[in-house]
Formats: structure tokens, C-alpha cells, sequence
């Protein structure tokens, strides 16, 4: 099913010069309107009227996260303060959140595009959406909500947490699509079957998931355990929130909603663009936004953008998952280590569960990892040697991955923190 | 019916044990022998109850990570050479010991021995061929109040 024809199967060339027509006006608004920009494209020498193909966005200068907090808390905005109808922000883990503020067309976009991103999860009027992702200043719960009553489907503003709650409600209401993070997906499916809760009960058919980085192994296990397809959403509040970019029933890679958001791809060494098919930084240029419009804001997320047309139909480019965080690449030793190179080693391994965490130290001048892995019945045994086995065969598998050995410890079931947000999986107790 | 151990994966951490311990006497779950293996990160606590079945749910309950299998008993008098003499057993008949643990019966005549070998079946064979007692239930091979009128060690 497809939301919006025309929009997610545009021909190429058509919706390249959509695209252009936008960007050119976005550009031209964000130098009269914001000072920030001004300046920045001021000192760069390049002016909006630059523009003359697509490409030409490469001479523009970048946004990050640290550029947004020197605007906080309204400095960004491009319209005056009373056409704001709504604020959100990041989560502000790592300093001063940073602000992104809505008109009412802003609404109104995002509204369509988590449309778009439910319907191929397959959501039309008549399904019921169990929202399990946070209401708040979080994009997640109100995102779908609006995109949910777009299509008109039921919407339960569950939020996140209340286990309990959240499995009555699935089996009480007859819930069709679960929307949380795939984390929180997974623990709602141990928790039934710790309940003895039989899923075979259940109504539901789809999920979308998003909001943190995850494996397709946790997407296998989430589908067996729950009886779904298990779909993956994109987005970051800088930008828009869930919505920028939305995975189909191929389950091969995430369409990105190119005529609102112009997607690039960068080095994260040397910030230059690198053609399609190599993995790199995702760059998002907003072509539509009103209340904060974004030029080339690093996204912090590896990827790699794909052109081939897709068996659904839709002419979008699609993202392949998000493999890593620039911020999130650990330097041990010299080496680069992403924490998802990790979770597949782990997951890799029969009877391991997908929760574990990474501990960074430095001891004695060397770094060194410790990776907690929660012990599980199909691990468990009460022989020391047979636990030990298992110990070595993770540090080995790991080591065949990252090429660094490792420590791996055991540790307890459900002792290792689950998020309702985002799963913090590295602890970097280093002092550079 | 086998004897049947449970053993609890514990993370080496102040209190666990205790923890372990209160969710059994919360459920009035008496322990008849128990043994703990540490390493520097982890142990495994084993423990022989009278009612495996619901120990090990108990357990689970809480989040412990709990197995249920099967393990050897026998009972060797309480004296001198009575455990190496059912060690020489299974050694002639090259059968290894995965770890083992004892306790003296109520009546002090006996200690019972609890014993993991490779293969329990093998293990069970030696030790039956050699005319060893081995003890075939849970709560036959120690009396306990509720049970004090079974008489024990029944081969």
C-alpha cells in the first residue's frame, strides 16, 4: 500500500526538480530569516542564489548539533516566535537539547509523512495503533500519533512503559500495529511469555520500530516471538522527528521522503561527499520546514544510500539500517570499533540474547573492553567449564569481528539496563 | 525417579546469595544440601529440595537464571575411604567427575554423596554394578520432618 502516489512514485527527473524549486526557496528563507545562517553562509562566500543544481549544496556549510545550541532556545527559528504551534527537543543526553519548533504546515508535513511510513507497515483506517513510544517532548509519541490520525486509524496514546498495561491493552483491544522502539518491542515479548501470555491471541500484524539502532537478528527474533513483520522507522527530531525515512515490505533499506528531506552522504573523516553505495555520515537538508529548517545537519548516523528502484514501486532512494554513530565509534587501541559490530558478533552465538553492554576502561595506558552479556536458560548450565566454554566462544567471535579481544563477563538476566528511549549500550569510563 | 539438582546462576555480587536464599524461605522451600562453585565473576549455586519443580519456578520468578538435571546419589558410610572407594569405581571404569559434593545424613551413619559425572547414565551403571547404593528419589535418601516415617537409602 502506498499513501501518497504521486509523492513516493514521482519519476526521478520530476521529482528532481521539485526538489531544486525547494531547495533554492528554503535556502533563500533561512539567509533572510534566521541570523545564524546568515552568518555562516556569509563566511563561507556562498549565497542562496548559488544554487543552481542539486549538487550545488555541497558549497553550503554544515549544521551540528553544537551549531543549534548556541541558537537555543528560539534562535533558529525562521518565522516569528507566535507562528510556532508546537516545540519538541532532543533528549539533551550529551548537553543543552537542542530545540526544533513546528507551524502548523510543519504539523501538517510531518503528519503525512509518518502517514506514508504506516502505511507500508500496512496501517489503513481500520487498524487500531498501539503508539508505544513516549509523548512528550520526545518526537516519538506525538509523530505517529499525528501521522496515525492522518490515515484515521485508531490510535491508543499508550506512550511507553506500563508493561502490564501495554500487554492487557494489545490483547483486550485487539491492537493491529505496534509502534515503540524495538528494544522495548522485544522486552513486551519477553514479559507475555514470562506472563504465560499466548500469542497466538494476539491481533497483531505489523511494527514499527525506530528511534534506536538495532540488528536484524532482533528484528528475526521480535517477528518469531510476537508474529508480525517488524518494520524500521527513521527520523531525528532536528529534522522533522520518526517520518524521515521508513522501511518497506522488502525489507530492504529505508525509503527516504526525498521531496522533504534532501539526503546526503559525507566521510565522517574528511566531511566530503561520497558517491552512492558508500557508507558514510547521512547529511538532511529540510526542503519544507517552516518553523526550523535544517541545512545539511549532520545526523551523526551511518549509512549507505541506495538508487536502485525498489520492488514496491516507490522511486524514493533508499538508506540501508543504521550501521553506527559517528559519536558512538570508539577509538580502542587505534582500532575503530562500532558497538554494532558487537551485537552481530553476539548474535551470531545460539541462546544469546540481545542485551548486553559495552564497557570501555584504561587501566594501565591500554584500553580495554568489557562486554556484558546477560546469561539466558539456554546458556545457563551448572557446570563451571561449560559457562567458561561459552565466555570464550563470545570473546572469540567478537575478536573475529572487531579484531581486538575482548572481555566478556556474565552477568545476570535482566540486570543490564532496557530503555523505554534509547538503549544505552557503551560505557566509556576513559579519561582522554 | 532421578534426583534432581537445581542450580542457580549467581553474578558475584554482595547479597546475591542472600537473595537466592530469601526467595526459598519465602516459599518455605527447605534445602537439604547445597554447594556453590565460584569463578572471580560468577557462581553457580546447586542445590538438592525436596521440591525441585517448584523451587526452580520460584526462582525463575524472581529473574534467576535456574536449570533443573539430573545428578548421582549414593550413600557411603560415614568413615574413612567411604567416598574414595566410589571414586575408584568410576575411575576404573574411566568414567570423570564433573564435581561433587556431600553431606552426612540425619542419622550419621551415612554420608550422602552428591556426584555429576559426564554421563549420569554411565556413572549410575559403575556405581550399581559395584553394588553401590545409588538413591533413586528426592526425598528418600534423607528423612525430613514431613517424611520421617519413609525409611531411607533404598538402593
Amino acid at each position: 500500500m502506498i499513501w501518497n502516489k504521486e509523492a513516493e512514485c514521482m519519476r526521478i527527473g520530476e521529482r528532481e526538480k521539485l526538489q531544486l524549486e525547494r531547495m533554492k526557496a528554503i535556502l533563500k528563507r533561512t539567509y533572510r530569516n534566521v541570523p545564524y545562517y546568515k552568518k555562516r553562509f556569509d563566511e563561507m562566500k556562498v549565497k542562496p542564489g548559488d544554487i543552481k543544481r542539486l549538487n550545488d549544496i555541497q558549497n553550503f556549510p554544515f549544521t551540528t548539533k553544537t551549531d543549534l545550541r548556541e541558537g537555543y532556545p528560539f534562535g533558529l527559528f525562521a518565522v516569528p516566535r507566535r507562528e510556532i504551534v508546537e516545540v519538541h527537543t532532543s533528549s539533551g543526553t550529551t548537553g543543552k537539547p537542542t530545540v526544533s519548533g513546528y507551524t502548523k504546515k510543519d504539523i501538517e508535513i510531518w503528519g503525512e509523512v509518518v502517514a506514508r511510513a504506516l502505511t507500508m507497515c500496512g496501517a489503513t483506517k481500520d487498524d487500531i495503533i498501539q503508539n508505544g513510544y513516549g509523548y512528550g517532548l520526545f518526537t516519538g509519541g506525538l509523530g505517529v500519533h499525528y501521522g496515525a490520525q492522518r490515515i484515521g486509524a485508531t490510535v491508543i496514546p499508550i506512550s511507553a512503559g506500563q508493561t502490564k498495561r501495554h500487554l492487557e491493552i494489545m490483547y483486550d483491544f485487539g491492537s493491529t500495529i505496534l509502534t515503540c522502539t524495538p528494544s522495548y518491542a522485544l522486552y513486551l515479548t519477553e514479559a507475555a511469555e514470562e506472563a504465560g501470555l499466548n500469542v497466538k491471541k494476539l491481533k497483531l500484524k505489523a511494527g514499527c520500530f525506530g528511534a534506536e539502532m538495532w540488528t536484524d537478528r532482533m528484528r528475526d527474533e521480535i517477528e518469531k516471538r510476537f508474529h508480525l513483520i517488524a518494520l524500521n522507522i527513521y527520523g531525528l527530531t532536528e529534522i522533522i522527528g520518526p517520518g524521515v525515512a521508513q522501511e518497506c515490505d522488502q525489507k530492504n533499506g529505508l525509503h527516504i521522503f526525498e521531496d522533504h528531506f534532501y539526503p546526503e552522504v559525507v566521510s565522517p573523516e574528511t566531511l566530503e561527499p561520497l558517491p552512492e553505495g558508500e557508507k558514510g555520515e547521512l547529511v538532511l537538508t529540510t526542503l519544507t520546514r517552516e518553523g526550523t529548517p535544517m541545512i545539511r545537519f549532520r545526523t551523526r548516523d551511518i549509512t549507505t544510500l541506495r538508487r536502485e528502484i525498489c520492488k514496491c514501486g516507490r522511486t524514493l532512494v533508499r538508506m540501508d539500517r543504521i550501521t553506527g554513530r559517528t559519536d558512538d565509534m570508539l577509538k580502542i587501541r587505534g582500532v575503530l570499533v562500532f558497538p554494532y559490530q558487537i551485537e552481530k558478533a553476539l548474535l551470531e552465538i545460539k541462546g544469546v540474547e540481545p542485551h548486553y553492554q559495552i564497557i570501555v576502561t584504561r587501566p594501565h595506558h591500554l584500553d580495554e573492553i568489557e562486554v556484558q552479556v546477560e546469561t539466558s536458560k539456554k546458556l545457563f548450565s551448572d557446570e563451571v567449564r561449560h559457562l567458561e566454554e561459552v565466555r570464550k566462544k563470545i570473546e572469540n567471535r567478537i575478536e573475529n569481528s572487531i579484531g581486538l579481544r575482548v572481555k566478556v563477563t556474565l552477568v545476570e538476566p535482566k540486570t543490564l539496563p532496557r530503555s523505554e528511549g534509547k538503549a544505552k549500550r557503551v560505557i566509556d569510563k576513559r579519561q582522554l | 525417579m532421578e534426583v534432581k539438582q537445581i542450580s542457580v546462576f549467581l553474578e558475584n555480587k554482595k547479597g546475591r546469595l542472600w537473595e537466592a536464599m530469601n526467595v526459598l524461605a519465602k516459599a518455605q522451600i527447605n534445602i537439604r544440601a547445597l554447594s556453590i562453585a565460584d569463578t572471580s565473576e560468577f557462581g553457580i549455586l546447586r542445590l538438592i529440595v525436596p521440591d525441585p519443580e517448584k523451587a526452580k519456578k520460584i526462582l525463575a520468578q524472581s529473574s534467576f537464571t535456574v536449570r533443573e538435571n539430573d545428578v548421582i546419589a549414593v550413600g557411603v558410610s560415614d568413615k574413612p575411604g567411604g567416598l574414595a572407594g566410589v571414586l575408584k569405581i568410576l575411575t576404573d571404569a574411566d568414567i570423570n567427575v564433573e564435581y561433587v559434593y556431600a553431606f552426612v545424613e540425619k542419622s550419621g551413619k551415612k554420608a550422602v554423596v552428591v556426584l555429576r559425572t559426564d554421563s549420569i547414565n554411565k556413572g549410575k551403571k559403575a556405581l550399581k554394578k559395584a553394588g553401590v547404593a545409588v538413591l533413586s528419589s528426592q526425598g528418600s535418601y534423607i528423612p525430613c520432618p514431613e517424611t520421617d516415617h519413609r525409611h531411607a537409602l533404598t538402593g
